[in-house]
């Protein structure tokens, strides 16, 4: 390197020769644009802007001119490494880009692998069945009303109009704990929530209650000694079986789809009186040629469940003034109500457990 | 009940071209509801027609047996109209009778299909054919020999033996006992049928009035007995046939045909409702005595059962003792038989109450005593028993005697007293009261006064009692079909409870973890008990029986929902779910041994109290939760191995379950059948044990057929949502840096993790952000009888940036106060 040039000599610096720089300009730029990657890129940053290129030095060069001879020297210099580390940059940038690309491209899996680690769990299908029924209620103001299943012989039979003589007993095929004398049974319905619904609340009451109730039926394809109900009740001032026909038609609608009503035929259930069948319209065939229909097996509608005004003497068992309130109830098989809505034929499959039926349901349906 | 289409419409008219279809659906829409519509020839195909034997060759075969070859006028009916050769092996009949011919091509019952075939060396070419070949019952003594009238060769023989009759099955409502019967049924189709008329009583007749020569009837019990008519028929023939038509229609009515005899008495207890028991006559010995048992008696019934009899129990006596279960069923000793010549005809009314209970007390189901259990028409006794009487004359030969017995009169029917616009009322439609009258008048009711109608039923009907029953006969004849759809308007609802909403939560959680959802029976016996290991005081044992079970295997309702949901796993496992997570959410029944539930009076609610009572004498019936995992937890794949489901799978179950309602669980080492008793764990949340989970014990893997290492769980619900927290306060978050430190301490292999990371908890202070261990050694390096457990530790202030230091300081406090609680020492 040459000394400060105290003297004000002009000297002659070669590296700062106008030819000179312009060399290393174009042999810079020629340098970036050959390089073909990150890596030479890094290499020509080195040997064209590193501290020991010959940019660099000439740079370092510049104090040993003539203050005269600085500025012009200084511009050129500046100038030229300003245009080096542009075309760096931009070289930069392209190669970058096509790095990452490459990369993209490497990095490229089959998605179509299989990706399940864990187990895919359920809810069975008569609870997610029993909570969309509840929630059809609850969205129209009512409650869900729960009681045991162990239950008093009182409250599943006498308190709702079924006397110990009375030959509908006989019709629900009870089972009775031991010992005897201690008047508790399986309830054989959910109608017993009913009843202590009205014993616990004031009217108005809209209550429905799902639940498990129990019949000794032998278990087969179309038997469970165990089931699920799922009850109404209704209690109110000026209730009528109109106010029971339009919630069942709602009902039906919610649950089977628009324009699903439903039927009433007369039938007989201690606790209410009128009491009636309910038939739902074939949710398959729309009672429109019905023959072929394997749903509704050709009859057009299907037999749902029974419902009917509550008879006062229920009423007046649970501490409700007939002469005020009237109400209606209805109580609906849910496992029923699954098979016809989701086609299954032997009802088994609902308390075997194999996994691969709830799963199949996953968690909504 | 059955009903054969003729046997209705023999009472009642209905206008030209109704169908059955029609019929029946009316009839459906006012209660009386088609089960089905049968014909004894439903499953007969094909030309079967009435042939004429024209000769008949016997010819002994090998066998023993002899055939005859016989050639039989069809009339055209095979096509050719020359005399068809059939071979039969009956011996009833001969040349020029008519007879039931099948000819090939024709199926019988059973998917008989009949062709020509070569038997006995002849191509017989059809079947003569026999009752039971026909379905028309078990004679198989000889063919179907038909009446000289009964048509000509060729013509279609259904129509000639009833085998086109259409019969009804209905399904008979408890409250509409009066349809068990052709007279209730023409009835009804009266009231439903538009255009019906001309109903025809089977009742509507005069028998002779009563006097004092008839048998000596003495009742003791006006209340159990009301009313007991007795005739007599002498002189009868115990071998005549009971005609062909009576045979047909109690046969399609559902009964077996006995004799004559029975036959007529089943018949007219089909036509009129009325339950008729007949007695050999000469069998009665004295007067007979209707009465309550006493204490120790007995009879023999007559299906050969000895019963010993209940003083509730109503019963009919002689001099020689008790002769019938009065209602129910008659004794063996005055049992008509093929020599009874004299018949005595009992037609009584009986206390439908009493019938109920000695049916239950002696498991005897009837004819007869499912009508009188549910009410008969107590004035419908004489003609009923002349009924009877007729046709035993007619058709056996006998005499009627002139006694006529008749003790009693029928109970008179209560006056009901009812809103004229109260069917308007409850049915929400416009019924007037003069339509209310109308309808009331149509099923047989008296009724007078106007604004309040004052009501009497008609006898047939003791199920009309109250003025809610008046209602529903108005309204299912104006009919069900009219009543509006009206929805309606209810408060607003407060939508479901939060334990509810909880419920719902915690099987989401677990589907979300993986877990599928089962259903099982409630039922338990000791063997499930047994293979759970549980020890012979365990509180478990403590079970609720059922009295009457469906298997004696298991009459117990359970206290613990693992055998059901691990025989459910096992089950699963036996059909290749391998790799199985499972859960239920139900109650268990645990009895508290409080004494009866009482029976309270309905005729006024009853007081909270009495309430109380009724609901502590119930068991508790807690909710739980319960789970089974087996198998992998994660299977392997091109990621790499398998995870094992292990016993903390169980316990981070639970965990997930607690922290879905907000609550966190401890778990400590507990001893508990069924699980291992080095990796249960019993669970708690604020002290409160909840339940248990981990590994079972090998030997209850082994009894539910369940692979090793299968883990399960078991929670109580309830405790767990009450503690569910309600309303989370907001969390407050630092954004200063976080320090984080790690220490690995050596500590007995014996102290519980769980206590050193408390002692490490509380020794850091508060600017302890978390602590998460996450390695556990154990081996050389550590020593025999220790482990290392290595901890990571955060460090954070809410309102600085730490200083350097200060997270190295409160470390070494953690670890300090972790040696001075659990002997821990840290690792180099």
């Amino acid at each position: 390197m040459s000394g400060p040039n105290t003297d004000y000599d002009p000297v002659e610096v070669t590296p700062l020769k106008a030819e000179q720089v312009d060399e290393m300009r174009e042999a810079a730029l020629a340098a970036i644009a050959a390089a073909a990657d990150l890596d030479a890129l890094k290499q020509v940053r080195i040997d064209h802007t590193g501290d020991r290129s010959p940019l660099a030095l000439a740079n370092r060069e510049i104090g040993a001119l003539p203050p005269q001879a600085r500025k012009d020297a200084g511009q050129r210099i500046g100038q030229t490494r300003g245009a080096v580390n542009q075309a760096l940059a931009a070289r930069q940038a392209v190669l970058e880009a096509e790095h990452e690309e490459r990369m993209l491209v490497e990095e490229t899996v089959d998605v179509s692998l299989p990706t399940t680690r864990a187990r895919r769990g359920g809810r069975h299908p008569i609870t997610l069945q029993s909570e969309l029924i509840a929630d059809l209620f609850v969205a129209m103001g009512y409650e869900v009303a729960e009681g045991p299943v162990v239950e008093a012989e009182w409250l599943n039979f006498d308190a709702l109009n079924l006397g110990p003589d009375h030959p509908a007993r006989s019709m629900q095929d009870t089972f009775w704990t031991e010992p005897a004398e201690n008047h508790v049974v399986l309830r054989t319905q959910t109608s017993p929530v009913q009843a202590r619904t009205m014993l616990t609340r004031k009217p108005p009451i809209y209550v429905v209650c799902p639940g498990r109730v129990f019949r000794t039926d032998e278990y087969d394809a179309t038997h469970s000694p165990m089931f699920h109900q799922v009850e109404g009740l209704v209690v109110d001032e000026g209730i009528t079986m109109a106010h029971l026909k339009g919630t069942l038609d709602h009902f039906a609608s919610q649950l089977f789809g628009d324009g699903i009503t439903t039927r009433f035929r007369p039938s007989y259930f201690p606790f209410t009186e009128p009491s009636a069948e309910v038939d739902v319209l074939c949710f398959v065939c729309r009672n429109v040629e019905p023959a072929s229909c394997r749903t509704c097996r050709g009859e057009g509608w299907i037999e749902w469940g029974g419902c009917g005004v509550v008879n006062p003497r229920v009423l007046t068992a649970c501490g409700v003034d007939p002469s005020v309130y009237s109400g209606f109830a209805f109580g609906m098989g849910i496992d029923r109500s699954f098979m016809f809505r989701h086609n299954l034929e032997d009802l088994r499959p609902l308390f075997e457990g194999d996994v691969r039926f709830a799963s199949s349901f996953g968690t909504e349906i | 009940m059955k009903a054969p289409l003729s046997w209705i419409l023999e009472h009642v008219d209905v206008p030209a071209g109704t169908t059955t279809e029609h019929l029946t659906d009316r009839l459906t829409l006012t209660g009386l509801k088609l089960e089905a519509v049968v014909s004894p020839g439903r499953d007969i195909t094909g030309p079967l027609v009435i042939g004429r034997v024209l000769t008949m060759e016997p010819e002994p075969q090998k066998n023993g047996k002899t055939i005859n070859w016989c050639t039989v006028d069809v009339g055209d009916a095979n096509g050719t109209g020359e005399p068809q050769g059939i071979v039969c092996g009956a011996h009833n009949f001969e040349p020029g009778d008519l007879v039931a011919t099948v000819l090939p091509g024709g199926v019988l019952p059973g998917g008989f299909e009949i062709g020509a075939r070569k038997t006995y060396g002849h191509m017989s070419a059809g079947m003569i054919c026999s009752s039971r070949e026909l379905g028309l019952g078990d004679d198989h003594d000889g063919i179907i020999v038909l009446p000289a009238d009964a048509g000509e060769p060729g013509d279609d023989v259904r129509p000639v033996l009833g085998l086109d009759e259409e019969t009804i099955e209905f399904e008979i409502n408890p409250d509409r006992a009066y349809a068990l019967s052709i007279r209730g049924i023409a009835r009804e189709v009266l009231v439903s049928v538009e255009g019906a008329s001309d109903f025809r009583d089977p009742t509507d007749r005069t028998p002779p009035a009563p006097n004092d020569e008839g048998h000596p009837v003495v009742v003791e019990d006006a209340e159990g007995c009301p009313v007991f008519v007795a005739r007599r028929v002498t002189g009868f023939d115990p071998t005549a046939a009971t005609p062909d038509h009576i045979v047909q229609r109690i046969t399609a009515a559902g009964m077996r045909p006995i004799s004559l005899a029975v036959d007529v008495t089943n018949y007219v207890m089909l036509e009129t409702g009325r339950p008729i028991h007949g007695y050999d006559a000469d069998k009665v010995q004295g007067a007979i005595v209707v009465r309550r048992a006493r204490d120790g008696e007995r009879l023999t019934t007559l299906d050969g059962t000895d019963r010993a009899l209940d003083p509730a129990d109503l019963v009919v006596t002689d001099d020689s003792g008790i002769i019938g279960l009065g209602g129910v069923m008659g004794g063996e000793t005055t049992e008509m038989s093929d020599t009874t010549t004299s018949i005595l005809v009992e037609a009584a009314h009986w206390d439908a109450v009493s019938m109920y209970r000695t049916g239950r007390r002696h498991k005897i189901t009837s004819e007869a005593g499912k009508r009188n259990e549910r009410g008969v028409d107590p004035t419908i006794c004489e003609a009923a028993a002349d009924r009877v009487v007729e046709l035993l004359v007619e058709h056996g030969g006998g005499t009627a005697d002139a006694g006529v017995t008749v003790v009693g009169t029928p109970p008179a029917m209560p006056v009901i007293e009812v809103a004229g616009d109260l069917a308007a009322r409850v049915s929400g439609m416009e019924i007037s009261e003069e339509r209310s009258i109308e309808c009331l008048r149509a099923v047989g009711c008296e009724v007078s006064g106007s604004g309040t109608l004052t009501v009497t039923p008609p006898p047939w009907r003791p199920d009309l009692t109250d003025p809610q029953d008046l209602t529903e006969e108005v309204i299912r004849l104006v009919g069900y079909d009219h009543v509006p759809s009206v929805l309606p308007t209810p408060p607003s609802g407060r939508g479901l409870t939060r334990s509810q909403q909880l419920r719902r939560r915690i099987g989401r959680t677990l589907a979300g973890d993986g877990f599928v959802e089962v259903v099982t029976f409630p039922f338990v016996g000791t063997t499930d008990l047994d293979d759970l290991g549980l020890p012979a005081d365990d509180p478990r044992r403590d079970l609720l029986r059922l009295s009457n079970p469906l298997s004696a295997e298991a009459p117990f309702m359970t206290t613990t929902l693992l055998p059901g949901v691990l025989r459910t796993a096992g089950r699963n496992v036996g059909h290749g779910n391998a790799d199985l997570a499972i859960f239920e959410i139900g109650t268990v029944t645990l009895p508290r041994h409080s004494g009866p539930a009482a029976i309270l009076p309905v005729d006024r609610r009853p007081s909270d109290d009495e309430f109380a009572a009724l609901d502590a004498a119930l068991p508790a019936q807690p909710l739980r939760l319960a789970l089974v995992a087996a198998g992998d937890a994660a299977s392997a794949g091109w990621w790499g191995p398998a995870r094992p489901v292990t016993w903390s799978d169980a316990v981070e179950a639970i965990r997930s379950v607690a922290a879905a309602i907000g609550l966190e669980v401890k778990a400590s080492s507990a001893d508990l059948a069924p699980w291992h008793p080095g990796r249960c764990a019993e669970l708690s949340v604020d002290g409160q044990v909840v339940g248990h989970a981990g590994e079972l014990h090998p030997t209850v893997c082994q009894a539910f057929g369940l692979p090793k290492r299968t883990v399960a769980a078991e929670v109580d619900l309830d405790l767990l949502i009450e503690r569910a927290v309600h309303l989370r306060p907001a969390p407050a978050f630092s954004s200063y840096p976080v320090a984080k430190e790690d220490v690995a301490l050596v500590v007995d292999a014996s102290v519980p993790a769980a206590d050193v990371e408390a002692a490490l908890r509380e020794g850091a202070g508060e600017l302890l952000e978390s602590i998460r261990l996450f390695d556990v050694y154990t081996g050389d390096q550590v020593g025999e009888g220790k482990k290392s457990l290595a901890y990571a530790l955060r460090f954070r202030a809410p309102d600085r940036t730490l200083k350097e230091g200060e997270a190295a300081a409160a470390r070494d406090a953690a670890v300090a106060l972790a040696t001075e609680r659990t002997g821990a020492v840290q690792r180099a």
